[in-house]
């Protein structure tokens, strides 16, 4: 009996846990690291629509470098991607300064600038594709207004397309860098501030010198993470513009989507999909590097 | 005593160019919403003749009608509503799954460490970075090879796997918090795994539980690329017959029937929001700032 109980609290101390954990161990081997593995096999091989398995060498990443088509995703990517960040680093750290002074209805202003964040992308895209709309949207509003010569046609011309999809990414995600900042900024001690104060700095110093460097881990945290939504954009895309006019807003994960799934160039998709995967290494590593320094320091 | 005055009148100037200055970003943020709404009771007239900020001429609840119930995606013209209750079967089984899953995750990663137990959390943790066009060839293969068909059941089984990485965060980071003398009297008490679990921990975790819920469910409702990748026809979640019905150019585009179509895809997420907004920031910022 009490073997038999000892060997159960021992299975349950030392078995039960692991037990509890394989699902999920399961699931992230083979479902992350798994894949990644699979996906960068495929990238090697010369599958088309059907997957084949026989080692193919580079072709599919020559074919991607030499597609101009790849570029143009890649280049957007980078207009888009650091507007997007600079912007929305901008927008929301002046967002939660302006908040975090003793504002009445804070919490119904916070409320208003944050709602975004809970909608989809999809949501957000076809109401930006309905307020740009050239014909009907707000070159319509400028004409009513008396700007009668006005054009504001940026969703339909090539040049200017991009931009309208950082308006939209910047209406969306501005809230929540501010919520991100204002939490910072409310988590700074007030004594420094106090003391500085008494030594009379005026409060714009007190932010630019004081308040602002003491935000740095925030502003790590909140680049990776719009970098991370920059990286992976796809949604906002298909449905703001499709990825046009021509291929004017094509972004790397539509190139993937339409080469893997609706093209039947499963490699060159795979490939795509690799290079995806090291752009967001790329501006991660960085970060979990200089996160796990500190870790060993502290 | 004319310095002090002349400093009350400016710091007076500088709060109103303050309050001014959010009431001006208030506005950008809510006019979207205002277009929307209002272009949904438009007629297509009332959108020809008036502007964006315009109020409609008069208020009809016909393109509501339309968006709900005979609205064209692509080739089937049955509205929004039958992919609204894709998304909600999809939803529904997979917040709960992948929550209860986290939980006890989080619950071994905290509490039951063994070796290899951080290192495994590590590589969960990597994961929330991955961006998930690197595994949906290898998916789409896998659920083929399995011979799942069904749309709904497909994309459960997808949004589990790849929500699980938050919601274990979620709660082994709220879990680390407990004190473990709370766990070695239990322990001391005799009781068990699960019994601890469901009787003293899960009652206390009620905050963290709210917060992965919303999280999951605004990232599932509002998911489109597993949507769109791993499901088809009359199974596919509202998203992406949104982006369908809006990117489909078929006849006189109907803008007023995309607005309220949008505004149907976007109203549980907004619900969730305004009902749990506490719960929703806190969910934003721990997936955020992480472990």
């Amino acid at each position: 009996m009490t073997v038999n109980s000892f060997s159960f609290s021992r299975f349950v101390d030392v078995t039960l846990p692991k037990v509890v954990i394989a699902p999920t161990a399961l699931a992230c081997l083979v479902g992350f690291y798994g894949f990644i593995g699979w996906t960068a096999w495929l990238s090697f091989t010369n599958s088309h629509m059907l997957p084949h398995y026989e080692w193919a060498g580079f072709v599919q990443y020559v074919e991607l470098f030499g597609n101009d088509r790849w570029w143009q995703a890649m280049w957007n990517l980078g207009v888009f991607g650091s507007l997007f960040i600079l912007i929305c680093l901008a927008l929301g750290l002046f967002t939660a300064v302006l908040l975090d002074q003793k504002i009445r209805a804070e919490g119904a202003l916070r409320t208003i600038y944050l709602y975004p964040m809970a909608l989809s992308f999809i949501v957000t895209g076809t109401a930006w594709k309905w307020i740009l709309n050239p014909g009907l949207g707000i070159e319509k509003l400028l004409h009513d207004w008396g700007f009668t010569g006005a054009t504001f046609d940026w969703i339909i011309n090539p040049h200017y397309a991009i931009y309208t999809v950082v308006i939209a990414g910047v209406w969306q995600s501005t809230g929540f860098v501010m919520a991100l900042f204002l939490a910072g900024l409310r988590g700074i001690d007030d004594s420094i501030i106090k003391a500085a104060q008494i030594d009379g700095a005026s409060l714009p110093v007190i932010y630019t010198r004081i308040i602002i460097p003491s935000l740095r881990p925030v502003f790590l945290s909140v680049f990776m993470i719009l970098a991370h939504i920059a990286v992976k954009s796809f949604d906002l895309v298909m449905a703001l513009t499709g990825g046009g006019p021509g291929f004017a807003t094509d972004l790397p994960s539509i190139f993937m989507y339409q080469h893997g799934f609706t093209r039947g160039q499963l490699g060159l998709g795979a490939a795509s999909a690799m290079m995806m995967l090291f752009t967001a290494a790329a501006v991660v590593m960085p970060f979990l590097y200089s996160e796990l320094m500190r870790d060993r320091r502290g | 005593m004319a310095d002090s005055y002349r400093q009350t009148t400016q710091a007076k100037l500088a709060r109103m160019g303050i309050y001014a200055m959010l009431f001006l970003l208030a506005l950008w943020f809510l006019a979207p919403l205002y277009v929307m709404l209002t272009t949904s009771f438009k007629s297509l007239d009332d959108i020809r003749s008036g502007n964006l900020l315009s109020l409609p001429q008069s208020f009809s609840l016909d393109a509501w009608k339309t968006a709900w119930d005979s609205a064209c995606t692509g080739v089937e013209c049955g509205g929004m509503k039958g992919y609204f209750g894709n998304s909600l079967k999809m939803m529904i089984p997979a917040v709960l799954i992948s929550t209860l899953l986290g939980s006890l995750n989080g619950y071994v990663l905290s509490m039951w460490r063994f070796k290899g137990s951080d290192a495994f959390f590590m590589a969960l943790l990597i994961g929330t970075f991955l961006p998930f066009q690197v595994v949906i060839l290898p998916m789409a293969q896998v659920l083929g090879m399995l011979g799942l068909e069904n749309s709904t059941g497909r994309l459960v089984l997808v949004h589990v796997i790849y929500g699980l990485q938050f919601t274990t965060l979620f709660f082994r980071n709220y879990y680390v918090t407990v004190p473990s003398d709370l766990v070695k009297a239990a322990r001391i008490d005799g009781a068990g795994f699960f019994l601890f679990f469901f009787k003293i921990l899960l009652p206390i975790s009620i905050p963290t539980i709210m917060v992965c819920l919303i999280w999951q469910t605004t990232q599932i409702w509002n998911d489109f690329l597993f949507g769109v990748v791993f499901s088809s026809g009359d199974g596919q979640p509202i998203t992406v017959a949104l982006n369908n019905l809006v990117n489909t150019s078929t006849g006189v585009k109907q803008y007023n029937v995309d607005m309220a179509a949008a505004i149907i895809a976007a109203l549980p997420t907004l619900l969730v929001y305004i009902v749990g907004g506490k719960f929703f920031v806190r969910g934003l910022t721990a997936g955020a700032v992480k472990g």
